[in-house]
């Protein structure tokens, strides 16, 4: 029987791994060969998706990327018919137990993984995780075994232990906030995974989800085991389709092996688990809203106290933590506090996934230590910036974080470091920026996705952040959309008022949506304030990237009249005469760009 | 507005779930689901079955994202708007979507056969720009392939799966 492992999260889908799949059995089928397909998760090096695992008649396991479906039939001649490993796209070997091969890398060795460990994505795009035999054989359930057989104080003691903080952003250690639901008396309570990944730029729990989905649900009978709860819920966003797939078989199964809603251990833990599928509502990331939305109302977050923890989810005592969260406390379960606490530093211990994306040439997700610098994380695992151009700076922790600038680079990792330089952990979302990339229009793009997403409860939110958004609309806009004078003294006006305004928002909004809300702002204007002011007095964008500000201009030298341009042109803009030079017509001009891309002579500028 | 008591085929969706308040967002994406949309009279079944006015579900629909209170085309184009994609210029992508659809974002177009949406972030970041069509992902976008894809499907008049 030969073996082959093939990445198909969604990202390995999406750049065609189903079509690879189909290859490997159609080479199967021609040459009679038994062959057994494993479909994996993501192993986190999106860049060289598709990515193929074949296990060679050693038993060794070698992953090979960027597998296009015709060079898959090439790969498994290779290996399994020429018996050579040295092709091109070779990643490495895995270390499975067996002395490793002579010439052949191991792919923990690779630059991409070397400066890596991976603690929670031990399983994402190794194991099958549809199977929970699989899972088993690498350690599932082990944790779960170990709890069962403790009292909830020691099981909390464990989690305290270890020093796991809320992954989700907050940052609120798990064990306290599990001791607190504990202390809480109530014959009913729930356990919750937040898995409403709904930051811009994040997808790690999505990651973890499809690619180690049962370390999940053991996080949540672990938590459901330490506070006495019966019932669980994991809420994941809809837009994940394949994570609910794999979640709802997962239930499944664990009910099939009568670990669910059957008393288990020592102790007769009784355990029921379902899942709830949000509907596209980025507040239903903070916890008061997602269990509003739980019950099936509007998804608007209260106010705190009381917590959750005292009287959440239809009033009864609640545990909400994230994915990632509850995938760690698995494994600290089955591996002991010691090994979790020995990573990270002092405040913020264990490894933290970030997903590192944007100008980046190695776009994916990555674990690292906590304590690890932003440099190592974007230069040497990333990679650095794409095409020679210049790192501008990081935006850590989606829209409730900030913009991290050049210097600060070596800023370390972890929950404090990050508050100093005005940036939060967030759920780690890590978008990298370069010197293409406006500033302002990042700041405005948050906003913009705020106004949004706000849920108009609380005034300072929902008015509020309209304004800021409107203040930095005005900034981008050109003065002939000035509709008078006093519209232009209005916004250098309102531009005065800006900051003050910001921190309004921050200190008066309900939740943590609205308080964190102007964060993208502060942020940029604190390291980037010359960007703000070439717009604002300048009315220039030194990115080039605010359509507004932007003049398009035809080079009359270098322009034949081949008229493309004013044939594509949208907006019929463009005006001249064939085999003459053409012009723009500033007025009706919108900047789409499409002269510029279609122009065969590089005739039009940019300004 | 229609009360009438009489079974409709719709009343076996609902049916699925609970009559209870918390089964309100699986009942509205399982109905969803079926017609692709919430009609008026869909949201008066859920709430004759509920017995909760229409009104709550109504407030319910409108501050969600994904529930749809008009038909949409029978290719749905969800293009994202997450800030990997922004970053590596989605904006632009959309602007070429709306020119070559001829429809504004939430619209559908005369035909029925598109509509156009954007979603705040589909996870797909490290192949940004991404968008989702009908369930299935493209990633690492530019104008040329979207105008291909476009075309293509126009061609097919569906998602080749």
């Amino acid at each position: 029987m030969s073996k082959v492992f093939i990445g198909m999260g969604t990202c390995g889908l999406a750049t065609g791994a189903g079509k690879v799949k189909s290859a490997v059995e159609k080479w199967a089928a021609a040459r009679n060969v038994a062959m057994e397909i494993t479909p994996t998760g993501c192993i986190g090096y999106c860049k060289a998706e598709p990515i193929m695992d074949v296990v060679t008649g050693s038993g060794h396991r070698v992953s090979f990327s960027n597998v296009t479906p015709d060079v898959a039939g090439f790969i498994l001649d290779e290996v399994f018919v020429r018996k050579n490993l040295k092709l091109d796209g070779l990643l490495g070997q895995f270390r499975n137990g067996k002395a490793p091969l002579p010439n052949i890398p191991l792919i923990e060795d690779h630059p991409y993984f070397r400066k890596q460990v991976k603690y929670v994505l031990r399983n994402c795009g190794v194991i099958d995780p549809e199977s929970i035999a699989d899972y088993r054989a690498h350690g599932g359930l082990k944790g779960l075994e170990r709890a069962l057989g403790m009292t909830s104080a020691e099981v909390i003691a464990e989690i305290t232990r270890s020093g796991l903080r809320g992954r989700g952003g907050g940052g609120f250690p798990a064990g306290k906030k599990w001791e607190l639901a504990l202390a809480s008396k109530n014959e009913k309570k729930y356990v919750i995974c937040n898995a409403d990944e709904g930051d811009p730029g994040a997808f790690m729990d999505r990651s973890i989800l499809e690619g180690d989905t049962y370390a999940v649900l053991e996080g949540m009978m672990i938590a459901g085991c330490a506070i006495g709860a019966n019932e669980g819920i994991i809420y994941c966003r809809a837009e994940y389709p394949l994570a609910i797939e794999r979640i709802g078989k997962a239930i499944g199964v664990l009910k099939a092996e009568g670990l669910l809603e059957k008393p288990i251990g020592p102790r007769g833990f009784q355990f029921a688990l379902r899942i709830k599928m949000g509907a596209g509502a980025f507040v239903c990331g903070e916890e008061t809203a997602l269990m509003a939305s739980v019950e099936g109302r509007r998804g608007m977050p209260r106010p705190r106290p009381p917590f959750p923890s005292v009287s959440g989810l239809f009033q009864k005592p609640t545990i909400i933590n994230n994915v990632e969260t509850m995938a760690n406390a698995s494994h600290i379960m089955r591996e002991g506090a010691e090994s979790y606490a020995a990573m990270g530093t002092q405040s913020s211990k264990g490894t933290k996934v970030f997903a590192l994306t944007g100008k980046v040439v190695n776009a994916g997700l990555v674990e690292v230590p906590m304590g690890i610098t932003l440099r190592e994380i974007v230069f040497d695992i990333g990679g650095g910036i794409p095409n020679g151009k210049a790192f501008k700076a990081v935006q850590i922790g989606g829209p409730s974080g900030g913009c991290i600038p050049a210097e600060h680079l070596d800023t370390k990792v972890d929950y404090e470091s990050l508050k100093s330089v005005g940036a939060i952990m967030g759920s780690g979302g890590l978008v990298v920026m370069d010197e293409d990339t406006c500033m302002v229009d990042m700041a405005r793009y948050f906003l913009s996705f705020i106004t949004n997403e706000s849920c108009g409860k609380c005034i300072p939110c929902r008015e509020g952040t309209q304004r800021l958004y409107e203040i930095l609309d005005s900034i981008v806009s050109p003065y002939s959309k000035m509709k008078s004078e006093e519209d232009n003294l209005l916004r250098f006006n309102r531009v005065l008022n800006m900051e003050s305004l910001a921190q309004v928002i921050r200190d008066t909004s309900l939740c943590g949506l609205g308080q964190t809300a102007p964060n993208p702002v502060l942020s940029t204007l604190r390291f980037f304030r010359s960007e703000y002011e070439a717009h604002i007095y300048d009315r220039k964008c030194p990115a080039h990237q605010c359509k507004g500000l932007l003049k398009y201009e035809i080079d009359t030298n270098a322009c034949t009249g081949c008229t493309l341009c004013a044939k594509k042109c949208p907006t019929q803009a463009i005006v001249g005469e064939k085999k003459k030079a053409h012009y723009i017509v500033d007025e009706k001009c919108i900047r789409c760009g499409t002269c510029r891309d279609v122009c065969r002579f590089s005739a039009v500028a940019v300004s | 507005m229609d009360t009438t008591l009489q079974k409709k085929p719709i009343d076996e969706v609902i049916a699925k779930h609970p009559p209870q308040r918390e089964h309100l967002i699986s009942i509205l994406q399982e109905v969803q689901g079926e017609y692709g949309y919430l009609s008026k009279d869909s949201i008066n079944r859920i709430s004759i079955y509920l017995k909760l006015p229409s009104s709550k579900i109504f407030g319910v629909t409108t501050f969600y994202n994904q529930f749809k209170l008009k038909a949409p085309g029978r290719i749905q184009i969800q293009i994202c708007r997450g800030t990997a994609c922004h970053v590596k210029g989605s904006l632009d992508l959309l602007d070429a979507l709306k020119t070559q659809l001829g429809i504004d974002v939430g619209e559908t177009t005369k035909d029925g056969l598109f509509s156009l949406e954007t979603v705040a972030c589909l996870g797909c970041c490290s192949i940004a720009p991404a968008m989702m069509v009908n369930g299935k992902f493209f990633g690492r976008l530019d104008k040329k392939m979207i105008e291909e894809l476009i075309d293509g499907f126009c061609a097919a008049g569906r998602v080749e799966e």
